[in-house]
């Protein structure tokens, strides 16, 4: 196939591999690109960084075919291009990997790979050569574990996008772009994904890498580019560039100090909710204490359990064994109904499928629970809404747009309105900040804050670890569904790793 | 680079993934797939309604038995093997009833008594019938009218028209071609060994071809399949041409066995009888899941279960209630399996602990853990 014309490329690295010049853009009268420019060369790992809304995402759908561009050239290889459509973009060689997964879950890894281009044997799918395709595909990256026939459906999320960058490479991608690749993997499989970038780069493939962990960023790539409200920043070699000055560029303010202080007179009350020995499918002898005024994380790689206690606790799948007390009082939670009305809150870790109507309006959205759970006291309530959605700072056009129009900042913000409108007193945020520009990050964390003050019990699962030291009290570590044990405030992410992975676990939890 | 300072890392991280990836592999390998518990459910309903039909001293397997159940099932099986197709796509034809009984009178008035005339008759159904269904399919992909809308407004159509044009039976149709539907070979009736070759066709047209692959994408996401080049329209159009066409043959069956076509027959309601029997196959009704194995025994449990109710003659009401809790049940296990997904990855074995049961065995990392005084049983 055609890895060996990509390996032959190897040698030219300076080579530029795209120009993108004076790329224009607007949709419906509003210019989100302005005249920008992007170059990137053979075999490296340009990131492109900017807060949601700064044109990241369009300029990628430019490049792969998605959008057109209003104005301005694409060049790939010294050649005027112009993909009318993601299919000319993936044969001329850029493909791009997007958040949403564009696989079928009920097919198999190479009818995956494959579709829409079988390869034939006298007219029929000849499935033989097509899985043996597959499997070199995936040796040439090392992934030889990956069965090419194992349904997608039973593959992690990781595996998922290990066969997404197997299709593009099945293209022959020169240019392969992810849009935030690591959203929603564990640290151990980023781990993996990042071995997979380094093959991809020695075998001259450029790499378009947009992501919103500055770590990745200053871990994988080579060059990157920052683009603000839909202008170009600037282009810079990673190495010559620090997190601090980056974010500056970024933000075009610097954050002095990303994850705020306590606020004053914030002090852990008494202990609202309770858990001992929870336990169901998927968990087993969970003990947690949230106290009034205290920040518990939830920490542990993906699959450990996390988001499962968070639904456990709301009664989605509820505990089949142990006791949950709320205020010293064991209480029944079988339906998230019941959890709301006990005065618990789960702001959801995917906030498109199961935080949000997205096509209803944000006042709607923000009134959603009132209205479903508390019909009664739901006028009165609702009269904070509008004061709650603007005390989180919202940008909308109105309160009555729809919420798929929003950024993924705005829209988390409906969300947590959402939640504050019921005056929860127990609060469980999944990935609260996943998929989220800085400035709303910011913003969550303030909140988070306040809320404390409050005297808000609060649990918030992260699987990013700097939030996680950053923010709580007290770290609970969760490890193959079971509690691995708990840190205080001041542990290291060293620390919280060894926990969650299993190892080291004597010296670690007698400090 | 950095892959040789950190080879057991990766490989460490690459043993978890492929963990991950291999767990539920071999716990689906361990449970049935949806077909296999479809034939097991027929096989059950064999066994189970053999025995009752014993207790009144009759055997279910005998030759009248056999060919009865076999009769029902090739009519009701040409239209669910097309249905299967539409279903798979995620769209569906509520027009086949209608298009079974125009077929039965385009057959029969075309052939007109003479045998000359079969082979143009057999032509002229299957061109009317696929051309309702490039209708169907054209309006569905082209129009984006909803595939229920769509055709239910084409069956709609075509009963005004049958209601109009004929008022009663009408054309004849010669005794060689009442053959395909009296005749048979052994035990088996020649109906039915063509719709055992249909289904054959279905299943090596779903597993060996492009379009059939590519029904499976539609069905599953049309929008990936859009963005890996399949031409989405052209496969939903080739799929209702297909299911309409299997609903000709289906109307030239029924010619066959009336010796005269019928409008009346479109009142059997072959199209829900089809997608219950689909459905109840084990194909996803919300598309890109299943195939014409699973349909083949979901006809014929329904037609076997028709022949075990008409022995021990069972009040056809009755009959109806009981189809319908027999659907009804086993979509809803269907559905559980899919749930299931996630419980077939339990760590923590089932419901074990639900009633105070023994708490479950700790994984052997945990086995020193002492920091868990509640494990399991507590409630």
């Amino acid at each position: 196939m055609g890895v060996a014309s990509i390996t032959e490329m190897t040698d030219t690295r300076e080579h530029m591999m795209l120009r993108m010049r004076g790329i224009d853009k607007s949709f419906l009268g509003v210019q989100v690109l302005h005249g920008v420019d992007l170059d990137v060369r053979a075999g490296e790992v340009h990131a492109l960084v900017g807060e949601n809304g700064a044109g990241k995402s369009t300029l990628m759908k430019i490049l792969a075919g998605v959008y057109q561009a209003d104005g301005g050239r694409i060049e790939l290889d010294g050649q005027d291009v112009a993909f009318e459509h993601p299919l000319q973009a993936q044969h001329a060689g850029v493909s791009t990997v997007f958040q949403e997964f564009n696989l079928l879950p009920d097919r198999t890894v190479a009818e995956n790979v494959f579709l829409g281009r079988e390869p034939r044997d006298r007219g029929l799918v000849d499935a033989g050569r097509m899985n043996a395709h597959t499997a070199e595909l995936l040796q040439d990256l090392g992934l030889s574990w990956l069965a090419p026939q194992s349904p997608v459906r039973s593959l992690s999320v990781a595996g998922q996008q290990i066969v997404e960058i197997v299709k593009a490479l099945s293209y022959d991608a020169r240019i392969i772009s992810m849009d935030e690749p690591t959203a929603a993997l564990s640290d151990e499989e980023v781990e993996l994904l990042y071995g997979l970038v380094q093959r991809l780069r020695e075998r001259g493939v450029a790499i378009l890498y947009v992501s919103h962990r500055l770590k990745e960023i200053f871990d994988l790539s080579d060059r990157v580019t920052i683009l603000k409200d839909g202008h170009l920043v600037d282009t810079v070699d990673t190495a010559a560039i620090t997190p601090d000055a980056l974010v500056r560029k970024m933000v075009g303010r610097p954050i002095t100090s990303f994850f705020p202080d306590k606020l004053p007179g914030t002090e852990a009350g008494d202990v609202r909710l309770q858990v001992r020995g929870g336990g169901n499918d998927q968990l087993d002898g969970i003990d947690l204490e949230l106290r009034a005024g205290e920040i518990t994380a939830l920490a542990g790689l993906q699959g450990s359990g996390r988001t499962e206690v968070a639904h456990a606790l709301f009664g989605v799948e509820r505990f089949t064994r142990g006791e949950i007390r709320l205020h010293g009082r064991p209480v029944r939670i079988r339906s998230p109904r019941q959890a709301v009305r006990a005065g618990l809150a789960l702001v959801t870790e995917d906030r498109k499928a199961q935080g949000l109507a997205l096509n209803q309006s944000v006042l709607a959205n923000a009134r959603l629970v009132l209205d479903a759970v508390t019909p009664r006291r739901s006028a009165r309530y609702a009269r904070r809404v509008p004061g709650i959605l603007s005390s989180l700072d919202l940008v909308a056009r109105g309160y009555d747009q729809e919420v798929r129009f929003l950024s993924g900042g705005n829209q988390q913000k409906v969300v947590l309105a959402k939640w504050l409108a019921t005056e929860p007193e127990v609060i469980v945020l999944d990935e609260p900040t996943r998929g989220i520009d800085v400035g709303a990050k910011e913003r969550v964390y303030t909140l988070m804050r306040e809320l404390a003050a409050q005297g808000v019990a609060m649990l918030m699962i992260s699987s990013e670890l700097p939030e996680v030291i950053g923010m709580a009290d007290r770290i609970v570590v969760l490890s193959d569904g079971r509690i691995a044990g708990e840190l205080p405030r001041g542990s290291t992410e060293e620390q919280v790793m060894a926990l969650a992975t299993g190892h080291d676990v004597d010296e670690v939890t007698s400090s | 680079m950095r892959s040789g300072t950190r080879p057991t890392g990766m490989s460490r991280t690459a043993n978890r993934v492929a963990d991950v990836a291999e767990a539920p592999t071999t716990a689906i390998r361990r449970r049935l797939g949806t077909t296999e518990l479809v034939y097991l459910a027929l096989l059950g309903v064999m066994v189970g309604g053999a025995i009752l039909v014993a207790l009144q001293d009759k055997n279910l397997f005998s030759t009248a038995n056999t060919v009865e159940m076999l009769s029902r099932s090739s009519l009701l099986g040409f239209i669910a093997i097309g249905q299967t197709l539409v279903i798979l796509c995620r769209s569906l034809d509520l027009s086949v009833g209608y298009v079974v009984a125009l077929s039965s009178l385009v057959a029969a008035t075309t052939m007109d008594g003479d045998p000359a005339r079969v082979p143009l008759a057999i032509a002229v159904t299957l061109l009317v019938a696929g051309g309702i269904g490039l209708a169907n399919g054209l309006i569905i992909s082209v129009l984006k009218v909803n595939p229920f809308i769509t055709t239910l407004g084409m069956g709609l159509i075509i009963k005004g028209y049958l209601d109009t044009e004929y008022k009663g039976p009408a054309g004849a149709v010669p005794e060689s071609f009442r053959q395909f539907g009296y005749s048979r070979i052994g035990f088996v009736p020649v109906s039915a060994a063509v719709m055992l070759l249909a289904a054959v066709a279905g299943i090596l047209y779903l597993r060996k071809t492009r379009t059939g692959f590519h029904m499976y994408a539609v069905g599953g996401n049309a929008e990936v399949a859009r963005m890996s080049g399949i031409r989405t329209g052209r496969v939903m159009v080739t799929a209702h041409v297909l299911c309409a066409m299997t609903a000709g043959v289906a109307g030239l069956l029924l010619a066959a066995r009336f010796g005269t076509g019928s409008a009346e027959v479109y009142e059997n309601g072959y199209e829900l009888e089809s997608i219950a029997a689909v459905v109840l196959g084990g194909t996803f009704l919300m598309g890109g899941r299943g195939g014409v194995a699973g349909t083949l025994a979901g006809v014929l449990i329904l037609a076997e279960l028709d022949t075990i109710f008409n022995i021990l003659q069972v009040d056809p009401f009755f009959k109806d209630v009981l189809r319908g809790v027999i659907i009804i049940a086993a979509v809803a296990i269907y559905a559980r399996r899919r749930l299931d997904v996630r419980a077939s990855r339990a760590r923590f074995g089932g419901d074990g602990g639900a009633d105070g049961g023994p708490p479950p065995e700790p994984p052997p990392r945990h086995d020193d853990d002492p920091a868990r005084p509640h494990q399991g049983g507590v409630r």
